[in-house]
């Protein structure tokens, strides 16, 4: 019987899922209109508790282990009112990227709670925390226009936390990426890479003079360094394309970009004659099978479990998922993939793309520079870790061991992601405001013309 | 006013677009990027899964067992040559009812996985009925079904081939060269696989010298002897395109060069020999002299075009022929390795492989022995359909290579398959596996024709036996008789 039901929840969740990222797509048309696209946020989020009722209904009859089923109510709670905080306080926030946070997180602790646990009520009570302060983000964010000022202190903070990881952080697999606090083991490059964005931002917005983006680009390259330093690969990544990316949007040459782009192939191949854990990493990837019992262990193993799922799934608790050295953080969308199945992992792909575009889509839309590059790293910083989290796991890119933001477990990744979302969510707010004048006639249409030509200035 | 108003807001979201232009450069390229991953992963999921979902070290594969009786290996015409039996008790066994006759093609899974129980343990463990059964099964509780294997392997050839290397140690390839089916495959020594748990320890025992799990035909290395001779013909056919026919030598039974000497078969004079003539009556003195005239680099990359020392397009474990040789090379070795001694090694399977090409006019097909996968209730679920691999030569080399095999019919080695029902094609060797022993490994490759039939080739080796027309050829004949007078 407990078959049955993991067999059909199988299907429905990958209809609802699919349902759920067509509506993504389908809101993040212009055309439509105000009515409509509530209706879709709506729809949106039964498709969201279903597939949650679903999956946990499925972990509930495999496992016959009650406190699945409190642990469901608890997080039914949770996403109620965290849904119920946006629309009520927040009502001219994105809902699209509040519904999206919901299903990545609900996601996660599905397979958390699959995978173990223990770990999955420890990042449900993280999530918990996290949701109550970065509530307030938003709020912050439209007040504090001073934020712009402050460009040089975001990079001392910045620096010096990276510093202390290289020199005082503990190593895990290989990479000295985390550092305890209080009895809490916490990634500062997680939190380091917002401060980044916003140095970078700071520095950037007013003037790209040859000077200013020499001093920038230097202290930029700082922070690779040290995080190159640190082994932390997937990190001094995230950091330099950011970087180039911002740079070229700011400065609006593309030459920035190429040379960019050329002096990170350079120090690539050079890093893979210098360091031994890079070629470590390209091996593993470049033929797997053949050093399965080393260094392709880990991506062999992610693969089979893709493969051996195939696209709909063996369903849940019915894969080996925990075949796969950590699992939870780098190799989350290879259990997903095993469990849920290639059409669920696809579309979820696609609703991770859909947050990207619709960072994007604000940082277009912001009037003033700073916000525009802010908006447009935060954006990078998501879509990049996206691609090589992803990239990794289907063994298109070396596997460089970041997780999948809001779904992998993990408390730094975890609550710099919600910082994130809430960001962009006040910068969406701000960008409403500034279409309410624009919109306005008369005095408003002066007003913003006063705001243009101030910007000139 | 209206229209200064429309005129103001086109040109401010003309400026807009304007200052947004590398956003929507930044958005599209990772927008590329993204739908480049969501590519990859679909390639993954449909190309190249299938090389991890059936790695060995998949331990996945073993859940389903747990779910689904194992399904039954057929041979081609439906006899049962694998098949799971459930006792009263739930008791799975895991029955061959033809003992040892298919042991290394079929293989065995109580005792790991070898053969088509390794390479389709994936289809065996899946179950394709339809899902009403499947529900009744799950709530009846009784494991459903998994999917049956219809093999292209013929039980009468593989009977005839496997009496007739009766007691010798050796192998049998049986092909249809226009399509790749592959209908017989035997290797001996053999064992049972119904028992190989219990003999276990007698198959792996340090002074067991017979290797009776190495399925010889896809796994063993033989110096490949005269039927080398083939690759040496190609490439001078190759080196004198317009000429090939004038070739001429005067056979005295031996010939040396430096502190070298090679000798024909028996001490045999040929006389004065053509190339043909030299390839019908397996000449060595004749190949050894001619070998020293070929360009070495050519030779080397002629035979890594017909995959020596490369992968063969199957999913049976084998192993790769090897074929070294330079032009720094001794005289000696280059003498060797023209008449098929040397440092040469092949597997009856891919010399099987070459001899399908010729008969196929140049093209080798993609060799199987999964016919088709089917479900419980014998619906097709996959059917396998024959493929060009790779075209090993031209259509000309291989008109020339079929009549020169032809010649060894009619005036050669190969007489014994003279006059027949059907048209016989072929090459026989004798490959002495060490210097100083007094019998060779025999060797026979060849296909043969006949109207309102499929043509079929073989490729036989008998290990330790003497010349190939003695022992290897009278295989083959079995077999082609076998197969044509039905």
């Amino acid at each position: 019987m407990a078959n049955i039901i993991v067999e059909a929840v199988k299907y429905l969740i990958i209809l609802c899922f699919a349902f759920y990222t067509y509506e993504c797509f389908a809101s993040l048309r212009g055309t439509v209109s105000t009515v409509k696209k509530n209706r879709i946020f709506i729809r949106q989020r039964i498709f969201l508790f279903l597939i949650h009722f679903g999956a946990f209904l499925a972990l509930y009859v495999t496992t016959e282990e009650i406190s699945i089923l409190f642990f469901y109510l608890f997080q039914v709670v949770f996403f109620s009112m965290l849904l119920t905080c946006y629309q009520l306080f927040y009502e001219n926030c994105s809902m699209l990227l509040v519904n999206n946070m919901c299903m990545l997180l609900a996601i996660g602790f599905i397979m958390l709670t699959r995978l173990s646990f223990q770990r999955a009520v420890k990042q449900y009570i993280i999530a918990l925390v996290t949701a109550g302060l970065t509530l307030l983000i938003p709020l912050i964010v439209q007040k504090m226009t001073w934020l712009k000022k402050f460009g040089w202190v975001f990079a001392l903070f910045g620096i010096c936390a990276l510093l202390v990881v290289t020199v005082f952080g503990s190593t895990t697999y290989g990479a000295k990426i985390s550092i305890s606090i209080a009895g809490f083991s916490v990634q500062p490059s997680e939190f380091v890479k917002i401060l980044f964005v916003f140095f970078t931002a700071c520095m950037l917005w007013q003037s790209t003079d040859f000077l200013r983006v020499a001093v920038t680009t230097a202290i930029a390259a700082a922070h690779v360094l040290i995080l190159v330093a640190s082994k932390d690969l997937g990190g001094a990544l995230i950091f330099f394309i950011t970087y180039l990316i911002m740079l070229y949007v700011a400065t609006r040459k593309l030459f920035y970009l190429a040379a960019g782009l050329l002096s990170g192939c350079v120090a690539a191949i050079a890093s893979y004659g210098l360091f031994s854990h890079i070629r470590v990493r390209v091996l593993a990837w470049s033929d797997p099978l053949s050093v399965i019992d080393n260094e392709g262990y880990q991506i062999s193993q992610s693969l089979f479990a893709i493969g051996t799922g195939g696209w709909f799934g063996m369903g849940l608790n019915q894969g080996t998922p925990n075949r796969i050295p950590i699992v939870e953080q780098d190799f989350i969308f290879s259990a997903i993939s095993e469990e849920m199945g290639g059409v669920f992992a696809l579309c979820l792909i696609m609703v991770c793309v859909s947050c990207f575009l619709m960072f994007l889509n604000i940082a277009m839309q912001m009037r003033d520079q700073f916000y525009k590059l802010a908006a447009l790293g935060l954006g990078i910083l998501y879509g990049f870790q996206i691609f090589l989290t992803i990239g990794g796991a289907i063994k298109m890119i070396p596997s460089t061991g970041v997780t999948l933001p809001l779904v992998s477990y993990g408390g730094s990744s975890l609550l710099s992601t919600m910082i994130i979302f809430a960001v962009i969510q006040g910068f969406y707010m701000l960008k409403q405001k500034e279409g309410e004048l624009n919109g306005a006639k008369g005095n408003g249409q002066e007003r913003f013309s006063e705001k243009e030509s101030f910007q000139e200035k | 006013m209206a229209q200064k108003e429309t005129d103001r807001n086109v040109s401010a979201k003309k400026k807009v677009s304007r200052k947004n232009r590398e956003f929507a450069v930044v958005a599209y390229s990772f927008l590329a990027l993204f739908v480049g991953m969501m590519g990859y992963f679909i390639y993954f999921q449909t190309v190249l899964s299938e090389d991890f979902i059936n790695n060995p070290y998949n331990k996945r594969q073993e859940i389903f067992q747990e779910k689904i009786v194992r399904g039954t290996i057929y041979a081609a015409d439906r006899e049962i040559l694998a098949e799971t039996v459930t006792d009263a008790d739930g008791k799975e066994t895991r029955r061959y009812p033809y003992d040892n006759l298919f042991a290394h093609v079929v293989g065995y899974a109580n005792h790991g996985k070898t053969g088509l129980e390794s390479f389709a343990n994936f289809n065996l463990l899946r179950s394709n009925i339809s899902a009403p059964e499947k529900i009744a099964g799950e709530l009846s509780a009784v494991k459903n079904p998994g999917d049956n294997v219809v093999t292209t392997l013929s039980l009468k050839l593989q009977q005839t081939a496997f009496d007739a290397v009766g007691a010798f140690r050796g192998a049998v390839v049986v092909m249809e060269p226009k399509t790749g089916k592959i209908l017989a495959m035997v290797s001996k020594p053999d064992y049972n696989p119904n028992t190989v748990s219990e003999d276990w320890a007698l198959l792996t025992a340090e002074d067991n010298d017979k290797s009776q799990l190495l399925n010889r035909a896809t796994q063993g290395l033989y110096p490949p002897g005269s039927t080398f001779k083939i690759l040496t013909t190609l490439e001078y056919i190759r080196e004198h395109p317009t000429d090939y026919e004038s070739y001429q030598y005067d056979c005295t039974g031996d010939f040396a060069s430096g502190n070298a000497k090679i000798h024909c078969y028996g001490g045999t004079r040929h006389g004065n020999v053509d190339l043909k003539s030299s390839f019908a009556r397996s000449c060595n003195t004749s190949y050894a002299s001619l070998g020293l005239t070929l360009d070495l680099d050519r030779f080397k990359s002629l035979c890594d075009e017909l995959l020596f020392n490369s992968s063969l397009p199957i999913d049976l474990l084998y192993n790769k022929s090897s074929f070294v040789l330079s032009p720094n090379d001794a005289d000696s070795a280059v003498m060797e390795t023209s008449i098929g001694q040397g440092k040469t090694l092949v597997t009856p399977l891919h010399m099987a492989l070459i001899t399908c090409a010729i008969a196929n006019d140049g093209t080798l097909m993609k060799p199987y022995v999964i016919d088709r996968i089917e479900n419980a209730n014998g619906s097709v679920v996959e059917q396998y359909k024959p493929a060009a691999f790779l075209q090993l030569m031209t259509q000309e080399e291989a008109g020339i290579l079929q009549d020169f095999m032809h010649s060894v019919v009619t005036d050669g080695t190969g007489k014994k398959l003279k006059d027949q029902i059907y048209d016989a094609f072929g090459k026989t060797g004798s490959a002495e596996y060490s210097t100083g022993a007094d019998s060779s490994h025999s060797w026979f490759v060849g296909y043969a024709k006949m109207e309102g039939k499929e043509d079929i080739a073989v490729s036989v080796i008998v290990e330790r036996s003497g010349s190939g027309s003695e022992y290897a050829v009278p295989i083959a004949k079995e077999i082609f008789e076998v197969y044509f007078q039905n």
